[in-house]
């Protein structure tokens, strides 16, 4: 097989189904086949929803410096699908607290989006996945033409918030999103590293 | 009366131990019939050591609320004890070794009667009290929990504190070997709590040593832990090793960790919001145990009430205070 079927016949299927288990987890927790989500399973589902939305951002973010490093230009393809689950991992922390954290009483949902500013900045975040959800598809791309990028480096503004909204939740110990800012400022860093080297050096690593 | 040697021969050494309980059973029944010949000296209510093991004659309270307990799971593995670790099952899991005997309570400053006494000579009460009462955690979940234990104002007033004490300080275990979080800086440890006189002597705070008619496991405090059903849970401390009675009101642990965000009085109070999150509402934790999606939508939010619902006995306690600033 070469490469391009391999990656759509073996490496797509694949980490599709990686990227569902835990979900499939969430769910048979709660079913208690797997698991348990424990005395506070609304909170434990929440958790575990936000947690992989921030993961499956940093992975997707991760792609394109792994193929700058590696060489291997057909990494590409897999940006779009983990960065289609962040935003479904995040659709469901989000739903997870709409439907049943808050019991969808529009009232305080109101209320905690526009007085709680860790929730205004998660919040704001989704809408920016949610944005780039809809528009990621290869004929908007085609369309957009050179905006569409413009528009895609939102997902940094995303993963910046993303992370302040888990960081400035934590009741005291900020160990958990300071491992996930620091791995997010590292996958920046590398990108601000690239551009300020000259255009030629850059094709030359990227044709290596 | 307190008695400040340890007890050299324990009666159930002279007495045959099952005659010795029914001895026991046979007072509390007396006692409670009214019939007080006996009571004035009944024995000391025993804490026996062991994991899950039974409390004698514990007798109902008035004060207990008529709601469901929560499951014995809920209440021992869903727990906030960060001298055992952050998570919420984390003192479940940490604190198995941990040895809650022999221990002994230090109690200080500004009062008659104090010095270092025995658990046993500590927790010197004629009868172990149940009382269901609802907890408030300042993370907006709830629990209602049977805990036993004695009444902290009559522990308070044995120890007679002079006029000059307008506080009690409570202080839990230092011991890094033990509570593994105390390794961590996560708090100031050792963890310090406190009330006013005049809270610690209303009728509602106990110092617990049960729950489920059983002593205390570790995870919940063991062997000897505040319950002040009006307050945000972490006002009820864990573990204690120390009173001391002070005319200053303490930074407490909290307090020291997030001054704006954690109060010396943390009543309940659904009108006063931490400042990143409201305390409108709860959820009740564990309203359905078998999984599903029961499980989810049953747990569903509850409005949260001032003092917690315990408002008619202690409301009184800060007429004329700004709840608001005082928070």
């Amino acid at each position: 097989m070469d490469t391009a079927r391999q990656i759509r016949f073996i490496w797509k299927p694949l980490i599709f189904t990686v990227s569902l288990v835990p979900f499939a987890l969430v769910v048979g927790d709660l079913f208690q086949v797997t698991g348990s989500l424990g005395p506070n399973p609304v909170e434990e589902i929440q958790d575990r929803f936000g947690n992989w939305g921030l993961r499956f951002i940093l992975i997707a973010l991760a792609v394109t410096p792994a193929r700058t490093i590696s060489g291997k230009q057909w990494l590409t393809g897999f940006r779009r699908p983990l960065g289609l689950f962040a935003f479904f991992y995040v659709l469901m922390h989000f739903l997870t607290w709409l439907i049943l954290d808050q019991g969808l009483l529009l009232s305080a949902i109101g209320e905690d989006i526009f007085k709680r500013p860790f929730i205004t900045i998660g919040f704001a975040a989704m809408l920016i996945l949610l944005t780039l959800t809809a528009t990621s598809t290869a004929s908007i791309r085609r369309r957009l033409g050179k905006t569409w990028q413009k528009l895609h480096n939102w997902v940094y503004a995303a993963a910046i918030l993303g992370v302040w909204h888990y960081w400035w939740q934590v009741k005291l110990d900020a160990s958990d999103p300071a491992i996930y800012a620091t791995i997010l400022a590292l996958l920046l860093g590398y990108r601000f590293w690239q551009r300020r080297k000259p255009a030629r050096q850059r094709t030359q690593t990227a044709s290596a | 009366m307190l008695i400040k040697k340890p007890v050299d021969i324990r009666p159930s050494e002279i007495t045959h131990k099952e005659s010795y309980f029914n001895r026991r059973k046979f007072m509390q029944a007396a006692a409670l019939t009214g019939s007080s010949i006996v009571a004035g000296d009944a024995l000391p209510a025993i804490i026996p050591n062991g994991k899950r093991a039974k409390l004698e004659g514990v007798v109902p309270s008035e004060f207990s609320t008529d709601e469901t307990p929560n499951s014995y799971d809920d209440v021992t593995t869903y727990n906030n004890y960060y001298e055992f670790g952050l998570r919420k099952d984390d003192p479940f899991r940490n604190s198995q070794e941990f040895k809650p005997r022999p221990w002994s309570i230090e109690v200080t400053g500004n009062a008659e009667v104090t010095g270092s006494f025995a658990l046993e000579d500590f927790v010197n009460s004629k009868t172990l009290e149940e009382r269901v009462y609802r907890l408030r955690c300042v993370e907006a979940w709830s629990m209602v929990i049977p805990w036993v234990g004695i009444s902290l104002a009559d522990v308070v007033k044995r120890f007679k504190p002079l006029s000059k004490a307008k506080y009690v300080v409570f202080e839990t275990l230092l011991d890094r070997d033990q509570m593994p979080g105390q390794r961590s800086r996560s708090l100031r440890w050792p963890y310090v709590e406190g009330l006013t006189i005049a809270e610690a002597t209303n009728p509602l705070p106990i110092l617990a040593v049960g729950v489920f008619g059983e002593v205390l496991p570790n995870q919940n405090g063991a062997p000897l832990r505040l319950i002040v059903p009006w307050k945000y849970g972490f006002k009820s401390i864990k573990g204690i090793v120390r009173l001391h009675f002070t005319d200053k009101q303490p930074r407490t642990s909290w307090d020291l960790a997030a001054p704006h965000e954690y109060g010396f009085y943390a009543n309940v109070n659904p009108n006063v919001d931490h400042p990143r999150w409201s305390q409108a509402r709860e959820r009740r934790i564990g309203a359905d145990q078998d999984g599903g999606f029961q499980s989810l939508f049953s747990a569903s939010k509850q409005d949260t009430v001032m003092f917690n619902g315990y408002g008619e006995h202690v409301a009184h306690l800060y007429d004329g205070l700004d709840l608001k600033k005082n928070y």
